[in-house]
């Protein structure tokens, strides 16, 4: 037999671009449904996971799904934003822990998320390396974002501009890094986090200046009466907050009314939930409460049935594919005829010529059978981290 | 060698018969067939070798009666006692000279392959002069080395009967004496008969033995035989 088998090895070899081009196709086609439903199971799993940690989220009214992507993944359409007041009004309820998160702003290309220092122990997020957010003007990086950016702490890190036209309102705020995160696996690995009152600061809500009271301000004060002071541009804006400069940052306005994009809320139990979800119901609220694992359950709905159209399409592309091999394989055996009539002449056994023929198919099919099942595995292992990767490209 | 009595055989389609009272062939006698073209003489061949099988008659081939035994004891009487040469030359074009040498080795289980077996391929290789391409494959051969290598598939088994249908058909002048010496030497050498068939009257000389078909197609008589 393996006498045999060798010559069947032979002509696979001679013929190796034929060989390669139909173990590619159809290793290509049994991989791509099976491929798929790895990596669909291995994404459900993962939103799943994180949606299933969360257990409700309040927001503006609008989008559910908006909120979810945008508060879970800092990815999305940034929703619209809500009062800050809502989480001292969750929280007054007794119902519900209430963590505020601001996630407007970027520092190349990474969301900064302005949120209470509750969110690392709710998260279960660990630092790795420098200390926790203490002082306004500091921020702690994810462990991927650390890597791509290069900061460490002590290091620097410049909220982006909103707009390069909006020239009058946010300025960069250089941050100082206090801390780098452990990896954890999830979107809070690409993020820089603040206090959210620093993330107030670079919405422009919060500011530090010279101090006109200072006799080296006189030129930039226009009047000045009992209780303001007008002063013109010149006044220096600070732009980072230092030692120095801490005191003279405040805010303008009640903190109450000042913005936030999400409250993460973790109710005490379930009746607490229940309690608060039937306090949004109403239609006259421009807010909203969702349970984030209700809302990602509709979304990979969506995705089943579009990976059921793709695995659908995958099964006619496959079975023409299969079509079409089975037509080589035919053509093959038929160029081949006059060799099964030498191998015949010569005394060839009928296993033999049999298994020289039916190697050439039996070895293109193991083959690709093969090489689908390592790919399935190497998707397995690491799909879903190349997944990530591509979106976060 | 060879008896043949009361053969009749025809295909399943077409109008082809062929008839042979009798024929004796000695052992190591080389036998020419000639004869104009579908006169029968590769049929001859094929029922020789077993590998059709007459409707009637008898057919003796080194003592074994040919036609009575079943399609596997056949190939296996074929590939231990007969060599076939052709006119196509009929190499895998997959394998190299060396594969295509030991090929009979491989594809039947009566053959058992050892060392032996490749050092007479090498060696047979080295008396047909193409040593120095055993690892070549055949679309890098000049004709007369195919058929050396054809050859040297044929006589590796050590068969006692080689069949050769038109193994000069393909050759130019050098290469027909040269592919013709080796298989006269190898014949000559272990007293193997040979019958070959040809259209080319000038290569009759070196056979012993001429079997002319001519006046033999469809024809219930013996063909016209020339002793040399």
């Amino acid at each position: 037999m393996i006498r045999t088998l060798y010559l069947g090895w032979r002509y696979l070899v001679y013929h190796r671009l034929k060989t390669s081009i139909l173990v590619t196709s159809i290793t290509l086609i049994l991989f791509l449904p099976v491929g798929l439903r790895v990596i669909v199971d291995q994404s459900s799993k993962q939103l799943t996971a994180r949606a299933v940690s969360t257990p409700l989220m309040v927001g503006s009214k609008g989008s559910p799904l908006e909120l979810v992507l945008s508060t879970l993944y800092f990815r999305s359409e940034i929703p619209e934003t809500m009062d800050y007041g809502e989480a001292a009004q969750v929280a007054d309820s007794g119902l519900a822990r209430a963590i505020p998160i601001y996630a407007k702003f970027r520092a190349r290309g990474r969301p900064i998320v302005g949120t209470s220092i509750e969110y690392f122990a709710f998260r279960g997020l660990r630092i790795a390396t420098g200390r926790q957010l203490a002082r306004l003007g500091e921020c702690v990086v994810g462990s991927r974002a650390a890597e791509a950016m290069g900061l460490e702490p002590g290091g620097h890190v410049v909220s982006s501009p909103e707009s390069v036209f909006d020239l009058a309102g946010v300025y960069p705020l250089k941050m100082n890094v206090a801390g780098v995160l452990e990896y954890s696996d999830t979107a809070d690995d690409d993020a820089i986090f603040v206090d959210i009152k620093t993330a107030w600061v670079i919405a422009g809500l919060g500011h530090g200046h010279q101090d006109v009271s200072r006799p080296e301000a006189a030129g930039a004060v226009l009047s000045r009466d009992d209780e303001n002071v007008t002063a013109n541009a010149s006044v220096v804006q600070y732009t980072e907050i230092t030692d120095e400069n801490r005191d003279s940052f405040h805010f303008h306005g009640d903190l109450s009314g000042f913005p936030i994009t999400a409250l993460v809320v973790v109710p005490l139990d379930h009746k607490s939930s229940a309690i608060l979800q039937g306090r949004y119901e109403s239609e006259e609220l421009s807010t909203q409460i969702v349970r984030p694992i209700t809302v990602m359950d509709e979304l990979l709905d969506t995705i089943l049935t579009v990976q059921s159209f793709v695995v659908a399409g995958a099964v006619i592309v496959g079975l023409a594919t299969l079509a079409s091999a089975a037509l080589v394989f035919m053509l093959s055996l038929r160029l081949r005829r006059r060799e099964i009539e030498t191998l015949f002449k010569i005394g060839g056994s009928r296993l033999a010529i049999g298994t020289v023929m039916v190697s050439e198919i039996a070895v293109v099919l193991l083959s690709s059978v093969v090489l689908a099942g390592l790919l399935t595995l190497v998707t397995r292992e690491f799909g879903s981290a190349a997944i990530r990767a591509l979106i976060r490209m | 060698m060879i008896r043949i009595e009361d053969l009749k055989f025809r295909y399943g389609e077409g109008d082809f018969r062929l008839s042979m009272a009798a024929l004796e062939i000695e052992r190591g006698s080389t036998v020419a067939f000639v004869g104009p073209s579908g006169s029968g003489k590769t049929t001859l061949l094929n029922l020789v070798a077993g590998i059709i099988v007459p409707q009637n008659g008898l057919i003796e081939t080194d003592g074994v009666e040919v036609s009575t035994l079943s399609d596997a004891h056949r190939r296996d009487f074929r590939i231990a006692k007969i060599g076939l040469v052709f006119q196509e030359f009929e190499l895998l074009e997959y394998l190299t000279v060396l594969d295509n040498i030991l090929l009979p080795y491989r594809i039947n289980p009566s053959l058992k392959p050892d060392l032996s077996v490749r050092r007479r391929a090498e060696q047979l290789a080295e008396q047909v002069g193409i040593a120095d391409k055993l690892s070549r494959f055949p679309r890098r051969l000049s004709q007369g080395e195919r058929q050396r290598v054809a050859v040297c598939r044929a006589v590796l088994p050590q068969p006692a009967l080689l069949l050769a249908d038109e193994p000069t058909g393909n050759l130019d002048p050098l290469n027909k004496d040269r592919v013709l010496d080796i298989l006269f030497d190898y014949a000559g050498a272990t007293g193997a008969t040979m019958l070959a068939v040809t259209h080319d009257h000038d290569l009759l000389g070196r056979f012993a033995r001429v079997i002319d078909f001519k006046d033999y197609h469809e024809l219930d008589t013996t063909p016209r035989t020339e002793e040399r």
